[in-house]
């Protein structure tokens, strides 16, 4: 197995009395896959979003690629990093999100250059012929000047992952992708993370599409109340998952 | 049931589909216009036939140097009020909104303290603000004093009414504003923090240019009363336009007649913010209809 690109050891996150995270331990190697399934409320959603610290941990680490996200280690204690350097390091992270959450004031293309302009890392050309590279890959050269709500949902899903795309993440993190589509538009959503799955990006994935996991899938990580239940490759977790609470929520879902 | 058993009722429907359709009528409508043409007619009668309305004094004075003078500072005082009162409104308002009790404690009381005080009354204060300290010094707190300054000269008349203008429209731009970016979707921030966009950044690219939807109309309506309301500042002496009428009136009598030179110069600048308001709104429109 080739070095870790995502760790995540011992992630504790509570929201008042309700303990989310209860020590998430987890790695995912460079180029693959992870899909995380379990039942809502499990804590999936919380898990994506402490690994780019939009949540803030209570206890444990996250890191990309051997760096510490949100914090630095020093002398035996964890320092909290400024919001700035947060910010800075988020570059290496791209989110795709259930909503999309596009710019709706901003037309597709200038929704993909935003962030690579501002984190100055591209000049308006390049970031502009990097943006239609991606739009290109997603299938919607021709809709670079339009605004977000002329498409269809699935045509802004694919427009948020190429938007995530755009300062070349190290791991792109997909939260329930297709849960607020319509059925017939999520097939091309899912074609254009196949691609990407294929083309070598890393990726973990949140989502109830049992289908995708199966095909796409290096790892499955089934969560419930916070943990770990059990992971492993699909043909064992989803075929021939070890314990009743994977068979119990997979029987309501396949 | 076979659709060969009742061949009649079935014939019946196309024919009525292919019927013509006559709009529902509204008599009551054409009464009420009528009624309020009327009005209107009698109320047009009485502007022209009744001498007490001096149109030839309103017509020596609409244009007249002094008049066009006064209205010049009454734009100066209703610029300056809005440029600077939304200045501070947009700080306040990031204050508001952000993680620093400190912050957010400090602009909670400025609001408070003026949306309580009367405009009226704070510009009274500030013009008399020389009688409480004559000379203000610059310096070390409780220790040696760099630079004086004559109060008078910091607060002139216009000085003070613009200070004033400009402290009170602070409190309610703030508030305005901040309604704004509460309007905007969470998870708009949200996406541009994921992307590593800078604070100040996504707060002027992503959530101020959403926010400004809803924040327009309720700000042109705060220029459009600030611009009327500069009239409360001629209790400072200062010759805007209101102020100007009235010593015009003073000298002359001819209240009515000078009253309406006011009303229609205020009526004229309002009718043309609002059109600017309007393409300013379309402006900020932009991708959000299919």
């Amino acid at each position: 197995m080739s070095t870790a690109m995502v760790e995540i050891t011992g992630v504790h996150k509570r929201f008042g009395a309700n303990e989310v995270l209860r020590g998430i331990t987890l790695r995912v190697a460079a180029g693959e896959v992870a899909v995380v399934l379990g039942p809502s409320g499990s804590g999936k959603s919380t898990l994506l979003r402490s690994i780019n610290h939009l949540e803030k941990l209570d206890r444990g680490t996250v890191s990309i690629d051997g760096e510490l996200i949100g914090y630095r280690q020093r002398g035996g204690k964890l320092h909290e990093l400024t919001e700035r350097e947060v910010l800075r390091q988020r570059g290496a992270i791209g989110f795709v999100f259930q909503n999309f959450n596009l710019f709706p004031h901003l037309t597709v293309l200038a929704n993909l250059t935003e962030a690579p302009l501002a984190a100055r890392t591209r000049n308006r050309a390049q970031a502009e012929a990097k943006a239609r590279a991606l739009l290109e890959r997603v299938g919607l050269a021709d809709k670079e000047s339009a605004y977000p709500r002329q498409l269809s949902g699935g045509q802004q899903q694919r427009v948020a992952i190429a938007r995530a795309l755009a300062l070349d993440p190290k791991v792109v993190l997909f939260d329930e992708p297709t849960s607020a589509l319509d059925p017939e538009l999520v097939g091309e959503v899912l074609d254009v993370m196949k691609d990407l799955a294929r083309g070598g990006t890393t990726m973990i994935v949140v989502t109830h599409e049992i289908g995708f996991a199966r095909e796409v899938a290096d790892t499955v990580v089934f969560l419930d109340e916070g943990r770990v239940v059990e992971q492993g490759p699909p043909a064992q977790v989803i075929d021939q998952p070890e314990h009743d609470r994977t068979r119990a929520f997979l029987a309501k879902v396949l | 049931m076979s659709v060969s058993a009742r061949p009649v009722h079935l014939s019946a429907q196309p024919e009525a589909a292919d019927l013509p359709v006559v709009p529902a009528r509204h008599p009551w409508r054409w009464v009420g216009v009528a009624v309020v043409l009327v009005l209107l007619a009698q109320f047009v009668h009485g502007l022209v036939t009744n001498p007490g309305w001096d149109w030839p004094t309103f017509a020596e004075f609409f244009t007249s140097g002094t008049i066009l003078r006064a209205v010049g500072v009454t734009l100066q005082l209703t610029l300056y009020g809005t440029v600077l009162g939304f200045a501070a409104g947009i700080v306040l308002a990031l204050m508001r909104l952000s993680h620093s009790p400190f912050l957010r404690t400090v602009s909670w009381a400025y609001v408070w303290a003026f949306r309580s005080i009367p405009l009226i009354v704070q510009l009274i204060f500030w013009f008399n603000v020389s009688y409480l300290y004559p000379k203000l010094g610059f310096g070390v707190p409780f220790g040696p004093v760099l630079v004086t300054v004559n109060t008078l000269d910091l607060f002139s008349p216009m000085g003070a009414a613009v200070i004033g203008l400009a402290l009170h429209q602070a409190a309610y731009a703030a508030e305005i504003i901040r309604s704004g970016v509460l309007s905007v979707d969470p998870g708009q921030r949200e996406a541009a923090a994921a992307l590593g966009i800078p604070r100040l950044r996504q707060f002027r690219r992503i959530v101020l240019p959403q926010a400004m939807r809803s924040i327009l109309p309720t700000a042109a309506n705060e220029v459009i009363s600030l611009f009327k309301g500069t009239s409360i500042v001629s209790v400072v002496a200062i010759s805007e336009l209101f102020y100007q009428v009235q010593v015009i009136y003073g000298r002359n009598a001819r209240v009515v007649a000078l009253l309406m030179v006011a009303t229609v110069w205020y009526i004229v600048l309002t009718s043309a913010l609002s059109v600017v308001q309007h393409f300013v709104e379309r402006h900020y429109a932009k991708g959000s209809s299919r």
